[in-house]
Parts: C-alpha cells; sequence; structure tokens
C-alpha cells in the first residue's frame, strides 16, 4: 500500500474509533442532565409534601448510573480526540500548510470554548456532590452537555469546510488559504444540516446503550416485578427508546435535508451512492444491487421508481447527474485525473448507514409498544424475545450506523481533501515514510484495541452491578468540620 | 499591538500551563504507587488530582490548537518531524488518562492495582518523552527547503523521527523532565494530602529538590543561561520551604521552576521557533511560519472574551477541592461518618 492510502487508512482508523464514544458522551452527558433534572424536582416535589410516582430518588440514582457509564466513556473520547488535534500535523503536514490558516483557529476555538468547558466542569459534577449546593451540581452536567454541543457544531464546521469550502480566500502567490469570515464557516448550510443529523445520531446511540441496560435488566436482571428497582430500569429503557425514536426520526428528516444539500455541492458523491452512472430524469432509488467481482457497474437492481430523484432534488422527475458526466465535467474543469470515488463503498455504506440505523429506530419502537401503559417486559411475549435478543446488538447499531456515514461522506468526496480545491494525495506530510506510518498504524491497533477491551469490561461491570447508591449530597456535609480532611471515597 | 507577538505569547503560556499541571499529574501518576503502601494510600494519591487532571490537559490541545491557528508552519515542521517519539507521547497519554479515570470506577484491590501500574508506567514514561521534545526544540531538527525533515538511507524511515530524540540536549531534557515532575508532583502531593502521605512526598521533595538544584547549577556553569539560575535559585527555595513545612510555597517554587524552564527553552533561539540543523535558512522563525492577520485577529476575539473565563472557572475547580486528601487512616469524625454512609 502507498503512503497516501496508508495514511488515509490511519486517520480514517483513528477517527473512526474516536467516534465510537464520542456519540455516547454527547448523548450520555444529555440524558444524565435530565435524569438529574427530573430528580431535584421530584425531591422538591417530596419535600413539599406532595406525591411523588415511585421512589424519589429513582431519577437520582438512574442518573447515577448513566453519569458513571459517562465517565468512563469521556476518558476514552478525550485521550482519542488528543490523537486528532495532532494527526494534521503528523501525517497530513501539507495540509497544514496550506489550510492551516482555516482550521487552525477553528480547532484552536474548540479548544478554547468547548472542550476546557466539558473537563472541567465533568470533574466538578463528578467529585462535587457533596461540595456544591444542589443547583449548582445540577448547573455543572448541564454545563457539560452544553460543551460536548458547542464541541460537535464547531468540528463538524471544520468538515464541512472540506465538504464545500466557503469563508475562505486563496493567495495566489503562495497558494495558501485564509479564512474570510468565522460566522459563514459556522453557517455553511451544510454544517447547518450536517450539526442536527450528527446530534440526532449520537443521541440515536446513547439511546440505545440505555434501552439496551434497562432491558438486560428487566429480563435478566432477577429483579421482583414489584420492585422499585424494576420500575426504575423500566423507566430507564423506556427514556432510551423514546431517545432512538426522536433521534431516529430527526436523522431521517435532517438526512433528506443534508441529501438534497449534498448533491448541489458534491452532486458525484450522491452520483456514487447510487451507483448511477447515466445522468437520468425520474432516476430510480436502488435499494440493493449486484455488480459482477471485479467491475463496479451493477447488473442488477431492485429499484423504486423516481425516488433518487426526489431525495436529491426534491421532485419525482428531477434530472440527476451521473457518475460519467460529473467525470467528463470535472476532467474539463480541474484538469485529468480520477473524480469518481470508489462506488461499491459509497453505495453500500449509504445503505449500510440508513438501514441499520432505521433497524435500531424499529426495535425501540417495539419495546415502546411492548411496554405501554405500565406493561412490565415478560420473556413469554415473543416480541418481547426479539427484544431480548437485540439487547447485545442494541447499542452496536447506532454506532454502526454513525460510522458507516462517515465511511459514506469522506470516500465519497475523494480524490478530494477540501472539494474542488486540494487533493487528499497533495496533503501528505512530505518527510513521511511507509515504514512510519505502519509502525504508528500497528502501535494506535493494539493500544485502541486494549483500551476498547477495557472500556468494555468495565462497562459491562457496571451495568451488571445494577442501581448505584446515592452518595450523600451537601445537606450531610454541614455536619463535618469546615477543615477536616476529604476522605477519598472514589478511588 | 504586534499580534504575532502577543500570540506566541499566549501559545508559549498555553505550553507553560500543560507543562505545569500536567507535570504535577504525571509526578502523581508515578509517585502514588511508590509514596502509597496500600490501596488505600494509593488510592488517596489519585484522588488529588482526580478532579481536575483532565481540564489540566486540555491546556495540552490549547497549546498545540494555538501552535497551529497562529504559527502553522511551526506546527506542521515540528509535529511531522518528530513523528514517532509524538505519536508515542500521545498513545502513553491515552494509557494514562484511562488507567487514571478507571480506577476510582471498580472497587477492587487487583483492578486497582492493574490500573495503578499502567499510570505509573506511563506517566514516568510520559515525564521524560515530554522533557526530551523539550530538548529538540533546543536542538533543532534537520528541516529541509520545505520546511520537512527527509529520511536518509533504508532504515531513514524509523530513525528519521527517533534521532533527534538521542541528541544531548534531548537526553538532558528527558531526565530533567523525570525529576522535574518528580519534585513537582512530591510538593503537589505534601500540599494536598494529609498523615503519612504528607510526611513522605515531604521527605522525598527535601532529598530530590538540592539534588536537582545541584544538576542545575551545572547546566547553568556550562551554558551561563540566567534562566536555568532562576531555576536553580527556586528549586532551592523548594527544598528549604519543604524542609520548614511551608508547602504552599514550596508548591509555588517549583512550579515556577517548571515555567521558568519551559520559557527559556520557548524563547532559547528567538525569533527562531524551531532551528533548523542543515541549512540556517530553513529555520522556523516567528515571522516566518505566523498566519495572516485575519487569522490572528479572529482568534484574538475568541480568546479574549473566553480565555479569562476558563482560568477563572478552572481556578474555582480548584477552590472547590481544595480540601486536602486523606490518607486513609484519620478516623472520620463520627457525625459526619453516619452521613456519608
Amino acid at each position: 500500500m502507498d503512503l497516501e492510502h496508508l495514511s488515509r487508512l490511519q486517520f480514517a482508523v483513528t477517527t473512526l474509533y474516536h467516534y465510537l464514544f464520542v456519540p455516547l458522551s454527547i448523548s450520555l452527558s444529555l440524558f444524565t442532565a435530565l435524569l438529574q433534572t427530573a430528580h431535584v424536582r421530584a425531591q422538591r416535589r417530596a419535600r413539599r409534601g406532595r406525591a411523588v410516582a415511585g421512589d424519589p430518588d429513582r431519577y437520582g440514582r438512574l442518573s447515577l448510573l448513566t453519569g458513571k457509564l459517562l465517565m468512563v466513556t469521556f476518558a476514552v473520547g478525550v485521550v482519542t480526540g488528543l490523537v486528532q488535534e495532532f494527526q494534521f500535523g503528523l501525517s497530513w503536514s501539507a495540509f497544514a500548510r496550506f489550510y492551516g490558516d482555516v482550521f487552525g483557529p477553528v480547532l484552536a476555538i474548540e479548544g478554547m470554548l468547548a472542550f476546557f468547558l466539558e473537563a472541567t466542569f465533568l470533574g466538578l459534577w463528578w467529585f462535587g456532590r457533596d461540595r456544591l449546593p444542589r443547583a449548582v451540581h445540577l448547573a455543572t452536567i448541564w454545563v457539560v452537555a452544553l460543551g460536548t454541543t458547542i464541541s460537535a457544531f464547531v468540528i463538524l464546521a471544520a468538515n464541512s469546510f472540506l465538504q464545500n469550502p466557503v469563508a475562505y480566500a486563496v493567495d495566489p502567490v503562495t497558494g495558501r488559504a485564509r479564512l474570510t469570515s468565522f460566522r459563514e464557516l459556522l453557517l455553511n448550510e451544510v454544517n447547518l444540516a450536517a450539526f442536527p443529523h450528527t446530534y440526532a445520531g449520537a443521541v440515536m446511540a446513547g439511546g440505545a446503550l440505555v434501552m439496551a441496560v434497562g432491558v438486560w435488566h428487566l429480563l435478566r436482571g432477577g429483579h421482583d416485578a414489584a420492585s422499585e428497582t424494576f420500575a426504575a430500569f423500566r423507566a430507564l429503557s423506556r427514556f432510551g427508546a423514546w431517545a432512538t425514536l426522536v433521534g431516529g426520526g430527526v436523522l431521517a428528516l435532517s438526512g433528506d435535508v443534508l441529501g438534497k444539500v449534498i448533491t448541489q455541492v458534491q452532486p458525484m458523491k450522491m452520483a456514487a451512492a447510487e451507483a448511477l452512472y447515466e445522468s437520468r430524469t425520474g432516476a430510480p432509488f436502488s435499494i440493493f444491487a449486484y455488480a459482477p467481482p471485479g467491475t463496479d457497474r451493477p447488473t442488477f437492481s431492485l429499484e423504486v421508481p423516481g425516488l433518487l430523484s426526489f431525495l436529491a432534488k426534491g421532485s419525482f422527475t428531477a434530472r440527476v447527474s451521473g457518475i460519467t458526466e460529473l467525470q467528463q465535467a470535472y476532467s474539463a474543469r480541474f484538469g485529468p485525473g480520477d473524480y469518481t470515488p470508489w462506488v461499491p463503498v459509497s453505495f453500500w455504506s449509504f445503505r449500510l448507514m440508513i438501514g441499520v440505523g432505521m433497524t435500531a429506530a424499529l426495535v425501540a419502537l417495539v419495546h415502546l409498544w411492548v411496554t405501554r401503559s405500565g406493561r412490565p417486559l415478560e420473556v413469554d411475549s415473543r416480541l418481547a424475545t426479539s427484544v431480548l435478543w437485540s439487547v447485545p446488538v442494541l447499542p452496536l447499531l447506532p454506532m454502526a450506523a454513525n460510522s458507516f456515514g462517515w465511511i459514506f461522506t469522506e470516500t465519497g468526496r475523494q480524490p478530494w481533501l477540501a472539494f474542488g480545491l486540494f487533493k487528499t494525495a497533495e496533503g501528505v506530510s512530505p518527510g513521511l515514510t511507509v515504514l512510519e506510518v505502519a509502525v504508528s498504524l500497528a502501535a494506535f491497533t493494539v493500544v485502541y484495541g486494549a483500551l476498547a477491551w477495557a472500556w468494555t469490561t468495565l462497562v459491562l461491570r457496571l451495568v451488571r452491578n445494577g442501581l448505584p447508591e446515592l452518595p450523600a449530597d451537601r445537606a450531610a456535609e454541614r455536619d463535618l468540620a469546615a477543615d477536616a480532611p476529604d476522605v477519598a471515597l472514589s478511588y | 499591538m504586534d499580534l504575532p507577538v502577543l500570540w506566541f505569547g499566549v501559545a508559549v503560556l498555553a505550553w507553560v500551563l500543560f507543562f505545569v499541571l500536567e507535570g504535577f499529574d504525571f509526578g502523581v501518576g508515578f509517585l502514588g504507587p511508590l509514596l502509597g503502601r496500600t490501596d488505600a494510600e494509593r488510592g488517596a494519591a489519585v484522588r488529588t488530582v482526580g478532579p481536575v487532571w483532565d481540564g489540566n490537559e486540555v491546556w495540552l490541545v490549547a497549546a498545540i490548537g494555538v501552535t497551529f491557528a497562529a504559527f502553522p508552519d511551526w506546527y506542521a515542521a515540528l509535529l511531522s518531524g518528530l513523528y514517532l517519539p509524538v505519536v508515542a507521547a500521545l498513545l502513553l497519554l491515552a494509557v494514562r488518562g484511562v488507567a487514571l479515570e478507571f480506577r476510582g470506577k471498580h472497587d477492587s484491590p487487583r483492578w486497582h492495582a492493574r490500573c495503578d501500574a499502567f499510570l505509573a508506567a506511563s506517566s514516568l514514561l510520559l515525564a521524560a518523552t515530554w522533557g526530551a521534545v523539550l530538548g529538540v526544540l533546543l536542538e533543532g531538527l534537520a528541516l529541509a527547503a520545505d520546511g520537512e525533515v527527509h529520511a536518509a538511507g533504508a532504515v531513514g524511515g524509523l530513525t528519521r523521527t527517533l534521532a533527534p530524540m538521542t541528541a544531548p540536549w534531548a537526553v538532558l531534557g528527558g531526565f530533567a523532565g523525570v525529576l522535574l515532575t518528580t519534585v513537582h508532583g512530591a510538593t503537589f502531593l505534601s500540599l494536598r494530602t494529609t498523615g503519612v502521605l504528607r510526611a513522605r512526598s515531604r521527605r522525598l521533595a527535601v532529598a530530590t529538590a538540592p539534588a536537582l538544584a545541584i544538576a542545575g547549577l551545572a547546566v547553568f556553569l556550562a551554558e551561563g543561561t540566567p534562566a536555568v539560575a532562576a531555576a536553580v535559585v527556586l528549586l532551592a527555595v523548594a527544598a528549604v520551604a519543604a524542609w520548614r513545612r511551608a508547602e504552599a510555597l514550596a508548591f509555588a517554587a517549583t512550579s515556577l521552576a517548571v515555567a521558568v524552564a519551559v520559557v527559556a527553552v520557548f524563547t532559547a533561539h528567538l525569533p527562531v521557533l524551531l532551528p533548523s540543523t542543515l541549512d540556517a535558512a530553513a529555520d522556523v522563525t516567528l515571522r516566518g511560519a505566523v498566519a495572516p492577520e485575519s487569522s490572528l485577529h479572529l482568534i484574538s476575539v475568541v480568546g479574549v472574551v473566553v480565555l479569562p473565563g476558563v482560568v477563572a472557572y478552572q481556578l474555582w475547580s480548584y477552590w472547590v477541592f481544595r480540601r486536602r486528601v486523606a490518607s486513609g487512616h484519620e478516623p472520620v469524625p463520627a457525625p459526619a461518618a453516619a452521613a456519608l454512609r
């Protein structure tokens, strides 16, 4: 494998791995904030003597469970994210030189605005329960959720620049690009569609995880169906299922918008997604296609008439440009070269992203139906059994869908790094050698593999341990002498 | 307002904060298992940095981000020219972060012991690696006219970026990194713990600070850099302060010593940021590597608004966790014990 492809593989592997943990961090911080808010309100109602459904501490204990999962996941997300900050200089230094004046400020601002916020306030949340006023402690987890949201928006603006360069000017002498408007960069129409799409994908990932945790405890946790613990896990599973379902809905709507935007700015990506070689009016959408091994052109296709035209341009009779026409147009515009992405990868990653994602939403819908109106989840019901079988796989579905989405959007942009401006091949560090990248890729594989194993074993253990007990909050603190030492409880 | 110089200052400040704050994080990482003899004691040591290590580490993100934004050519030359060492540092940071964070999430001595082993090893190697990287900034890299380091020979691929780490200043930097984080971690622990941990870390600080001061004195006599003299004086202050149980002063002194050393490294060759050992024309200079005014203007606007707030809320978080951490042997007052159940 040559240097460019090996470097691309390394960037892809490290990014996809990072992006297994990030969506969970985003959604778990939001869920923990919501659950803790519910707890504070239940406590307030109980203090005023009003009736509360179930144990007033239920949501507090659930928030502590999701919070523990958040802490564990966030750590892996942070350290793998650190690698991302450095990768542009490590393997892609030519890109860093030519586009550093656009990309650099965006990364710096993300760090200044979002990363400090998330990291500092997460520490305050986890360790500060017994030394912060209740309202302040609640605010800290909301700040973490805010930080993850800002981070997502800003980094997606950076990626959206690569998909659809805006707000830049290229110096004719040096060939270096510089940013002309940060506001325009953030409001890139690709970013405006990609942000809700990506955020919804994150909510879906966390929702599926939390739903699976709840369902596992209902069916295998050995809890008495009349107990508070059972009720708490039922509530958690439904909460997760709603998150998955709503996430799926937003994904579909925002995906539709994003598809139309991308058709305008990167028509080749959408043509490759469909393996549409010849331009068509009333282009069909292929659900499944087969191409003989060694070729890229399908010989058989299961199609829905007119649907591609509708997805791409909003009308069943619209004209959609095909790969052949676009390849010719780009060669005329940019000079001779191969402007076609690897079609089978585009075709299948697009379909797997949608299919796998919607499967998760479907399972969530089934679960909500089966547990409606206070029904417990019984193993006898056939539907319930199918939900149980899905438990180990369920959290993986949105994680896989998110990965397919990134694979689709990044490979579909090739051969461009910044579309229409800078090719991927031009971006590799000039001094870099194949041997070095092979060594680093092997090292990443080993270390990341070990981290994934550690994360999985810890998460499984935390899930099996069940609902944690709430530690004392600050009310108990008043009994402690002001200068008494802090007992190291959690380490 | 000379924006390039201002942003060089901000970049150096971010690097200083990274080394000062993560310096004691690394120190605690390998001193905890050393000074703590029981699981509870080791847990207490880690607990001193538990709430703050992640916020501290973000200063690395800030430092590299500001370096990228304000001096893209410096960022590119440094990272691609130190490819394998930086990859190693990133992987060590990954192991360190996960070991630290995962330790407290499961209540088993064997789990704690395993996490401690990874935490200690990675922290120690990180102190050495980052110290060596700072040394490379003093030595320079074999930058060609295109600003990159190119491999020579068959195995050139591996030696291209590993060789700079064997240069004299890099090796010295590695040792200095380990020794400084030992002293700095020790003064931090003596400030933040009670009982046996406080006593043991104080003794370690008293033992190692003078030794490091003497080593620094040798460097000063050889090189004559005022910054090194300042660091030597600060280490002497730290030694005396630790001996006299003025723990806050000792910690302030070691923090300043680290800061002074880092500033000295970054400003050693000014206006050159990263010298080329091949051709002086290929030196990375402040004016040469800086981003255009529009980029600097943008990050200035955000920086002026956001960075003071960042410092403020980080200081607040240190204030929230100001209480010393008990070593695990002290009796807890009875009403508190009941409330904590």
